[in-house]
């Protein structure tokens, strides 16, 4: 099976400061893992290099059939590209309505003078509902998004993220700080998100991450330490040792 | 709790929007606007001596004029600062560089008027050589020389010299905003920058050698060629009706730039720009789009002010000014388009009562406060008090009318400022 | 009269020797040469002077020195030469040898001795010889000092003759450099010349520029065929290009009158117009004269009526100038003289390219520290506190204001600049401290709004600073020390102002340092700087932290005011014209860091010295450049030169 992301060897140091250490990674085209590890493993900064935010100072980032390299794009061309990034807080345009929101995050024309222009066709309304019925906010479009709870603005920015229609999601912690109901119904969504796409979930919630019952790869310092399924890797002696070690 | 609903908040419609309605249904402050400048340009045709009554005396409507020439930069500056969040300390040279590149084809307009007459009495018609000469002369004997510089290739001719009005301020800002803007430099550095670009291009004017004849500027711009058998009355209102003519349509042209989906992204922006890059926004590209798009609408503000004002000088450039503009606009309420044109109004017309000596004394019995010593004094802390306890300015007082009609459950208010600070703290 | 005067004089002149009151040897030489002196012309007086120099008569410098000062009496009656000193109508008489009273004489017995200007010129050519060998060194080295302002071919003898005696070896050398600079114009033959000239290579005086440069002075020449071999060619001058125009070529031959002159446009000017009749010159409407080959056939026609003198056709013109040759030639005939000056020249301007490189780096380094002092504290508050006090340059202002009012109280320079440091820090450190706690503190985490915050502040107090201190400039006199500067040589020289600012920022950089690394205090900052929630959390205050961080930001930056009014006058806009220095500074630097600062200062300082090299004439337009050179050179640095990398840079 070809890889949609392939990751390999790649490494980035800060101030001498190993972050990423000859890591490698690869991701099918539909497919949901989840990345666990400690703090400092490294997992915010690998996000950080796949979406361009960061240059690894060696290795490779190849992306799609056509195994085109990500190093040398723009994190806005990336974006365009088909990744979408969640941050671990949510950032939403607070400031918008929820409407405004989700059709900034339409799949559509993103250059300036097209934007200028954008009128909002009934099919682009229809697929904002379509979304927001999906993240539970169809009553909420025109509410300004800085006002809603601190779980309905994960959901918006899945919302966004889906409206953007990547072939792969990257996700950073989205359990933080919800209640017991809305993880499990992050957990829904991410899961039938992965299945025509491929989701990267980042999580240090053990439970959360077993619920969404997929293949787990551990990071530490900076390196790949185990991979396979949770209760496989939750067995392997060097991730007990780092978890407990600590 | 999932489904909880709650209030609408500020929403002015609820329910699902509707696919087309129209930009000014959307936005009513539009037509509020145009009606209450229609009415005040009517007041003031009525009041002004060439086409009224004369209560308004000639000077008096030249001011009101520039004044709303000052409101279109403040809506430009609005725009870039307000909306997309770049605080731009440059905006006011932009305006400088309209009123030069105008100011140049005044000025030899008039001059070549005056050496025709002058030689009209002289046996032989002077040769075009002869003529331009001439007119060097007079334009430039002031800086010791008159040698025609190269940038006055196109003086002679209006349509040139109006492009150039575009075309100066518009490079200028492309060209300084891709160098700045590609290097992602940011928040109060890039004001800096800003601040720098000004103040060369300042001192640049300054110098003889920029061939715009250095401090003494360019002066007499008030006396229009082709206009010059009409009174300064008449002259001050036809103006006045440009510079009103100008303010609403690019009022109506930034209420429509910020009210779709362009307005979304660059307020997004402004908020955070981390963010709207990973949504796959060429952030730079937009940032470039803002920012060339206000230096030219500063520069044709700046096209119709100075030519009542009458002189225009490197002075004007000055980084300060463009503080200014930002004060204004910070005064008036950022981030909303009617705020930026009460601030630069309220400000421009108070400092100039306070200034022009109209302001009376106040006797503190040991010591007499006169007000064109102390305008500045006062403006500098009113400004302080403006930031620290209304950071919304003169337009937050809308908000306060029309939340006593619908509350707002959010309390606290997201300055335009954040944005710089959201990408800092996701780390 | 004249002739009664001239029949007594001729009969003194019989009169025997002996017969004079005092007898003396320079009495004798005098009355040799009394004719020559008594008649007073710069034509036939030089034997006289000469023997006088010659003579080796320890009166002799007297004697012309008084001669000069026209203080040389002759009594008619004998001819016999007294000094006098004046008593009411009667004279007293003083032996010119010995200066002794010499009995009396009345007014009309004596005639005065009133050389003229030329006359003076040449006496006191001669007593040069005389003074440069005065016992007293200062006067000889006054007596270099009068030759080398007004050098003579005459003074090059006197100086060859005082070497020898010479034995003071600073004055000997300076004697022997005037020798070779006076034999550089006046030297007997080419070889001592040339010789001369040579000896001087790489020599930086100015002097030496002054004597070699007008050895090649030019001037153009024209000739019909080759140039002859007397001339001193420099190069051969083509009519029409950049050195001679083809009207100044034209003009040069009318001149020699190898030409007949043409008639330029004003002349034809002025004669179409005198013959305009009816909007009619020669049958041409006036109206249609307004291009020059219009004019020119009107002007044509009027000659070929024989009203205007006809004009040289522009072929004529060429031919003419075609047939010569132009020249650009040395006054100086000798081509070894004018090919040594040039090669002397040459090695002379390339070490005053290194000179001026060097004298550039102190002016750049001097200009670096008072960035770096400027900017300093406004670096520190950005750092910490991520904050841009626009009105960082009000602060230096009152620094400025603070050195001002203690020198009103304290009127000795050096105690109040001993007091005013320190009280201007603690006076802007005060200043600092209430607007962090009055103003800033309640926008952190907004930084633009407390941009414009802190520019209202600046506005208010410059206002403020106006109506108190007026709008005229105030002075800060510097002390005494620190007048004047270090001379190294003619191209290099440093004032000591700027020297005591290098040592001040030296100092600063010094105290920084040292506060930032080895104090509790420097720790916390570094702590808050790099991440103020874990400082927070780690029990550092950072309220306090912010606060005094903001004071000493402030207090430097009145220190600099204290510095900078040393040399500048000091005005409410003082500040303004380093603020935006300062800004580049920390913009350039890099922030949270003061070697960050320090190279901000070194690049701006040095980028707008550099400029100002290439374009010493015009600071304008070397602060335009620089100002554009660091927006280029941010597309490269983004983050200043020393950029603090990872996640202490995102914040």
């Amino acid at each position: 099976m070809s890889q949609l992301l392939e990751v390999s060897g790649i490494s980035v140091a800060f101030d001498g400061f190993k972050a990423i250490n000859n890591l490698s990674f690869s991701i099918g085209p539909a497919e949901l893992r989840a990345i666990i590890g400690p703090n400092g493993a490294g997992k915010t900064t690998f996000m950080d290099i796949v979406t361009g935010k960061t240059r690894p100072d060696s290795g490779h980032v190849t992306w799609g059939e056509r195994n085109v390299s990500l190093l040398r794009m723009s994190e806005s061309r990336i974006a365009r590209e088909g990744i979408g990034r969640k941050f671990q807080r949510p950032t939403v345009f607070e400031d918008q309505s929820v409407l405004d929101n989700l059709v900034m995050a339409l799949r559509n024309d993103r250059g300036p003078f097209s934007v200028l222009r954008y009128r909002r066709s009934d099919g682009d309304l229809g697929r904002v509902r379509e979304l927001a019925t999906e993240i539970g906010l169809a009553d909420q479009l025109n509410t300004r998004a800085g006002i809603l709870s601190h779980g309905q603005k994960q959901w918006l920015e899945i919302g966004m993220l889906l409206a953007q229609e990547p072939r792969l999601l990257l996700v950073d912690e989205p359990a933080a700080g919800m209640t017991k109901a809305e993880r499990d119904r992050t957990v829904d969504l991410l899961r039938r998100a992965a299945e025509t796409r491929a989701v990267i979930v980042v999580e240090h919630d053990m439970d959360f991450v077993r619920k969404l019952g997929c293949k787990v790869t551990v990071l530490h310092e900076g390196s790949v330490l185990a991979e396979g399924s949770l209760d496989h890797v939750t067995k392997n002696q060097d991730v007990i040792d780092v978890y407990l070690g600590r | 709790m999932i489904r909880s609903s709650f209030a609408p908040g500020v929403a002015p419609v609820l329910g699902a929007p509707k696919a087309h309605r129209s930009f000014v249904m959307r936005n009513p402050s539009v037509l509020i606007f145009l009606g209450i400048l229609a009415l005040f340009t009517l007041a003031v045709t009525l009041g002004a001596e060439a086409t009224g009554t004369g209560a308004l005396s000639t000077s008096f409507v030249k001011t009101l004029g520039m004044t709303l020439c000052l409101c279109l930069v403040a809506i430009a500056m609005d725009l870039v600062w307000g909306y997309c969040g770049i605080l731009s300390l440059g905006h006011f040279a932009f305006f400088g560089l309209g009123g030069y590149m105008i100011g140049m084809w005044l000025m030899w307009e008039r001059t070549e008027g005056i050496v025709l007459s002058a030689t009209a009495a002289q046996a032989l018609p002077p040769t075009p050589d002869e003529l331009r000469a001439a007119v060097g002369q007079q334009i430039f004997g002031v800086v010791g020389g008159s040698e025609i510089p190269a940038i006055w290739a196109f003086a002679s001719s209006l349509p040139a010299q109006l492009a150039l009005v575009v075309l100066v301020p518009g490079l200028l800002a492309l060209v300084f905003g891709w160098l700045a803007f590609r290097s992602r430099v940011t928040g109060v550095y890039l004001s800096i920058l800003t601040q720098a670009m000004t103040l060369a291009l300042a001192l640049y004017l300054f110098q003889n050698e920029s061939g715009l004849r250095g401090n003494n500027g360019l002066s007499g711009l008030q006396n229009i060629p082709g206009m010059t058998h009409l009174p300064q009355s008449e002259v001050s209102i036809r103006f006045f009706w440009a510079s009103a003519a100008a303010l609403a349509i690019g009022y109506v042209l930034a209420a429509w730039v910020v009210a779709g989906k362009f307005g979304s992204v660059i307020r997004g922006i402004r908020d955070d720009e981390a963010r709207v890059r990973f949504l796959g926004y060429n952030v730079e590209g937009y940032k470039l789009v803002i920012f060339t798009l206000t230096a030219i609408i500063a520069a044709i503000a700046g096209a119709l002010y100075y030519p009542q004002a009458g002189i225009i000088s490197p002075a004007e450039i000055a980084p300060i000014a463009s503080i200014y503009l930002a004060v204004w606009v910070a005064i008036g309420g950022r981030g909303r388009l009617y705020g930026a044109v009460i601030g630069a109004a309220f400000v421009s017309l108070v400092s100039s009562w306070f200034t022009g000596g109209q302001a009376p004394d106040i006797d503190l019995g040991f010591y007499v406060i006169r007000w064109t010593d102390w305008w500045l004094v006062l403006l500098g802390f009113s400004f302080i008090l403006v930031t620290l306890f209304a950071p919304k300015g003169i337009g937050g007082l809308v908000d306060v009318i029309r939340h006593k009609v619908v509350p707002d459950r959010h309390g606290a208010d997201l300055g335009p400022d954040k944005g710089s600070f959201r990408e800092a703290e996701q780390q | 009269m004249r002739l009664i005067r001239a029949i007594a004089l001729a009969a003194c002149l019989l009169v025997p020797i002996q017969a004079l009151g005092q007898a003396s040897p320079i009495q004798d030489l005098l009355q040799e040469h009394g004719e020559v002196i008594a008649k007073s012309s710069r034509k036939t007086i030089q034997p006289a002077i000469d023997a006088l120099r010659e003579s080796g008569l320890p009166a002799a410098q007297t004697v012309m020195e008084r001669w000069q000062e026209k203080d040389l009496w002759i009594r008619e009656a004998d001819g016999a030469f007294f000094f006098v000193e004046k008593d009411g109508d009667t004279y007293t008489l003083l032996d010119i040898a010995t200066g002794e009273p010499a009995g009396t004489a009345d007014k009309s017995e004596l005639k005065q001795l009133k050389p003229n200007s030329g006359i003076r010129g040449l006496i006191g050519a001669a007593l040069v010889q005389f003074q440069l060998q005065d016992p007293n060194p200062a006067s000889r080295r006054a007596a270099l000092d009068a030759i080398a302002r007004d050098p003579e071919a005459s003074h090059l003898e006197a100086l060859r003759g005082a070497i020898e005696t010479e034995q003071d070896a600073e004055i000997r050398a300076a004697k022997e450099r005037m020798e070779r600079l006076l034999t550089i114009p006046y030297g007997d033959t080419d070889q001592a010349r040339v010789a001369a000239i040579r000896s001087f290579d790489g020599d930086l005086g100015l002097d030496v520029r002054a004597a070699l440069n007008p050895l090649l002075a030019t001037r153009t020449v024209v000739v019909e065929g080759d140039a002859p071999e007397a001339l001193n060619v420099a190069r051969k001058l083509r009519p029409g290009g950049e050195e001679l125009t083809f009207d100044d070529a034209y003009e040069l031959l009318v001149s020699k009158d190898l030409a007949p002159p043409a008639v330029d446009r004003t002349a034809k000017r002025v004669a179409l117009e005198a013959n305009a009749e009816n909007g009619l010159v020669a049958g041409f409407a006036t109206t249609d004269l307004d291009t020059w080959t219009e004019r020119n056939r009107a002007y044509d026609e009027l000659a070929a009526r024989g009203v205007v003198p006809a004009d040289v056709p522009v072929e004529a013109q060429q031919e003419a100038v075609g047939a010569h040759s132009y020249y650009l030639a040395y006054a100086e005939p000798s081509a070894a003289i004018t090919d040594a000056a040039r090669r002397s020249l040459a090695s002379i301007e390339t070490g005053v390219m290194v000179s001026r490189g060097i004298d550039i780096t102190l002016d750049a380094l001097s200009l670096a520290s008072l960035y770096f002092l400027a900017a300093i504290g406004l670096a520190i508050t950005f750092g910490v506190m991520r904050v841009i006090n626009m009105a960082h340059g009000e602060f230096i202002m009152m620094g400025a204001y603070t050195g001002y009012v203690v020198q009103q109280f304290v009127p000795n320079y050096t105690l109040s600049l001993v007091v005013a440091l320190p009280l201007a820090f603690a006076v802007t450190f005060a200043a600092g401290v209430a607007m962090e706690r009055l103003v800033i503190r309640w926008l952190y985490n907004r930084p633009l709004e407390t941009l414009l915050a802190t520019f209202g502040i600046s506005i208010a107090l410059q206002q403020l600073a106006k109506n108190i201190f007026g709008t005229q400039a105030r002075p800060l006199t510097a002390p005494g020390w620190l007048d004047g500067a270090l001379v190294f040589n003619d191209v290099i020289s440093i004032s000591y102002i700027r020297i005591a600012i290098f040592a001040l920022g030296l100092i600063f950089l010094v105290l920084l340092l040292f506060t930032l690394n080895r104090t509790r205090l420097g720790l916390e900052v570094r702590a808050v700087t790099q991440n103020p929630r874990m400082a927070a959390s780690m029990g550092i205050n950072p309220d306090k932290i912010n606060m005094l961080t903001f004071g000493l930001g402030s207090g430097i930056a009145g220190i600099a005011g204290v510095a900078i009014g040393l040399f500048a006058k000091v005005t409410s806009e003082l500040g303004q014209d380093y603020i935006v220095q300062s800004f580049m500074t920390v913009v350039v630097g890099g922030v949270g860091n003061i070697w960050g600062t320090l190279a901000g200062a070194a690049l701006i300082g040095f980028f707008q010295k550099g400029i100002e090299w290439f374009n010493p004439s015009n600071t304008l337009a070397a602060q335009t450049f620089m100002i554009v050179l660091i927006i280029i050179f941010i597309q490269f640095r983004p983050r200043g030169i020393i950029a603090l990398k990872g996640r202490a840079a995102e914040a």
